[in-house]
């Protein structure tokens, strides 16, 4: 019914029809604002607002709700300076979880809580695409009378942050997410921050830290992608999207071997085996003799590529040699959300190189590197950190920058959001000065020579039923104990 | 009480799902004491032995609901589980099954 747009920096909110028995419309071409009010029989039916949104929340519930309205022109502008709290109990504000607005003035005013994020971890409200983020934080600052000005917590138990804990693993030398907890308490009381710790105590400690499985998201302990019905996804690595005849060969027999539902071809350019057992697991890695593709962790997932200059006509630098050499490169780190990433031979820029965490695109004379775009719930341009001149260049700085995003983001924090938070321009001093830049991709190295392949973990295993849950046989190959949704569940 | 499994079956801070008398359920260990509950989250099938558990609670691994490991009751929104006791005999963890609990219409 109402579809939310952001294409390079335009915004745009559609809802409802867009013709009716009366337009009110208000334009300013030259500021790029168009704004209109479709009426029928007296009722809003629709409205479209384009490069200037304000009020998109109050309009669209009119347009739900079918509101009567004398007066469109006036209604329009007074929605523009309406805000997400004057808007009824029954909106809807967030879209992803199905959460109205009554609901999260009631999580403040009868369920106690008293910031955004506490309201967001009971009403699940933000927590899917993120987009109404805004919109939550103002109605609760509306029903709290006031927001106080209430740190990112890595820990909001403890109330601890990020900087806190890093400053203390590093004083006290803590080696585990165990250790961190005796010393600060974080990650016992709700556990939602357990895999935040984990990374950092990774990160921190160089990749030199202890592991302790149990404080890692499922994902990161059977090193697979949990699906909807408690299954789970493999992607075995495939550097730059590249692939062989006798890869093809191994991933098509194991699909056959282990009856996997769904081979899928995925946007990062990698095969996707889908609906795969937990027990499963080791023996499948076993027969496909590749290395894992991540593409269930927060860390380097993929960079996609196009030919480049090996067969395209048009290609102007080796996006294949410079992808395949990033992954290389890079495969194997943890990172504080995923990063994808994509390397272009020509500005035509086929591999999308210019909407991901970290993109490269040959232009005449050098290579473009950018960070920070986004092709998902949001869509952003990354921003150029550097245009140099040759392959090795393109390749450190982006190498750089992803070790200063490893650094320096929250955890779940993208590029994206990365990016603006800190500034583009001290990201490229510290990215691009000498020492600082020298710096980074030494602690990088030394990360990078603790990584091993978690997929060697089907002869090594952390613990016997590391794969298997307790009506199997320790060693696998038991009965499936699938679940799936309880019947009458809505979806 | 069902025999579940061995103390060493269920590594630390983690759970594991297990079918006791035709009913499948999550036996929890962690870094405090052992629980188990309904294996499955009643929003949409969650294997809640694949969660993420801490000292009293179980955060199902699909869409994050959150579970008290001690009675069930659901911590962030919704229906909560059945909670079942649990009582560890030298190195053999046994489960007495609560009963089977009635769900709304």
């Amino acid at each position: 019914m109402s579809a939310t747009l952001k294409v390079a920096g335009i915004d745009l909110v559609c809802a409802g029809e867009a013709v009716g028995d009366h337009e009110a419309v208000v334009t300013d071409a030259s500021s790029g604002v168009y704004r209109k009010l479709t009426v029928r029989d007296g009722r809003i039916i629709g409205a479209v607002l384009l490069g200037d949104t304000r009020g998109s929340e109050a309009l669209v519930a009119a347009v739900r709700a079918g509101d009567l309205v004398d007066d469109p022109l006036k209604a329009l502008s007074d929605a523009s300076l309406a805000g997400p709290a004057d808007l009824p109990d029954s909106a809807q504000i967030c879209d992803c979880n199905g959460v109205c607005k009554g609901v999260l003035m009631a999580a403040v005013t009868d369920g106690g809580c008293a910031t955004p994020r506490e309201v967001m971890a009971v009403t699940r409200a933000g927590t899917g695409c993120g987009s109404c983020r805004p919109a939550v934080i103002e109605i609760v600052a509306a029903a709290a009378g006031g927001l106080s000005d209430e740190p990112a917590y890595l820990c909001p138990c403890r109330k601890q942050t990020r900087e806190q804990l890093a400053a203390r693993i590093r004083e006290d030398g803590l080696q585990s997410v165990s250790e961190v907890a005796a010393a600060c308490a974080t990650g016992r009381e709700c556990g939602v921050c357990k895999p935040a710790l984990a990374y950092l105590v990774s990160e921190v400690c160089a990749n030199l830290h202890q592991e302790e499985r149990d404080a890692r998201f499922i994902n990161d302990r059977v090193h697979a992608n949990i699906q909807r019905d408690g299954t789970f996804s493999v992607v075995p690595r495939m550097y730059g999207g590249v692939t062989t005849p006798d890869e093809l060969r191994r991933i098509a027999d194991v699909a056959d071997r282990y009856e996997v539902p769904l081979v899928k071809v995925t946007g990062g350019q990698r095969l996707d085996l889908l609906g795969v057992r937990k027990q499963d697991l080791p023996d499948i890695w076993r027969e496909l003799g590749m290395p894992s593709g991540h593409a269930y962790a927060k860390a380097v997932r993929t960079v996609k590529t196009c030919v480049g200059t090996d067969f395209c006509r048009f290609g102007l630098g080796d996006a294949i040699g410079l992808g395949i050499e990033m992954e290389k490169l890079w495969e194997g780190l943890h990172t504080p959300h995923k990063v994808k990433s994509g390397v272009s031979g020509c500005p035509r820029n086929c591999a999308e190189a210019t909407v991901k965490d970290i993109g490269c695109v040959a232009v005449e004379g050098g290579w473009q590197v950018r960070a920070g775009g986004a092709a998902g719930g949001n869509v952003r341009e990354a921003d150029i950190i550097a245009t140099v001149q040759t392959r090795a260049e393109a390749l450190r700085v982006a190498t750089t920058f992803l070790q200063y995003y490893r650094e320096n983001a929250e955890y779940k924090e993208r590029t994206y959001d990365f990016i603006p938070r800190i500034g583009l321009e001290t990201v490229r001093e510290i990215v691009l000065g000498e020492q600082t830049g020298a710096a980074l991709r030494e602690r990088l190295r030394i990360a990078k020579a603790a990584v091993r392949d978690p997929w060697l973990e089907r002869d090594d295993p952390y613990h016997p039923r590391q794969f298997s849950d307790l009506d199997e046989p320790e060693e696998g190959a038991g009965e499936p104990a699938l679940v799936g949704p309880p019947a009458g569940a809505e979806l | 009480m069902n025999y579940a499994c061995l103390v060493d079956d269920v590594p630390l801070g983690e759970g594991r799902a297990i079918t006791l008398a035709g009913r499948q359920i999550a036996i929890f260990r962690s870094s405090t004491a052992w629980y188990a509950l309904d294996a499955i989250c009643p929003h949409l099938g969650g294997p809640l032995a694949d969660g993420i558990v801490c000292d009293r609670a179980v955060i199902c691994p699909l869409h994050e609901r959150r579970f008290d490991l001690a009675t069930g009751e659901a911590l962030s929104v919704g229906e909560g589980v059945a909670a079942h006791a649990v009582e560890v005999r030298g190195d053999r963890v046994y489960v007495a099954l609560a009963e089977p609990q009635r769900r709304a219409a």
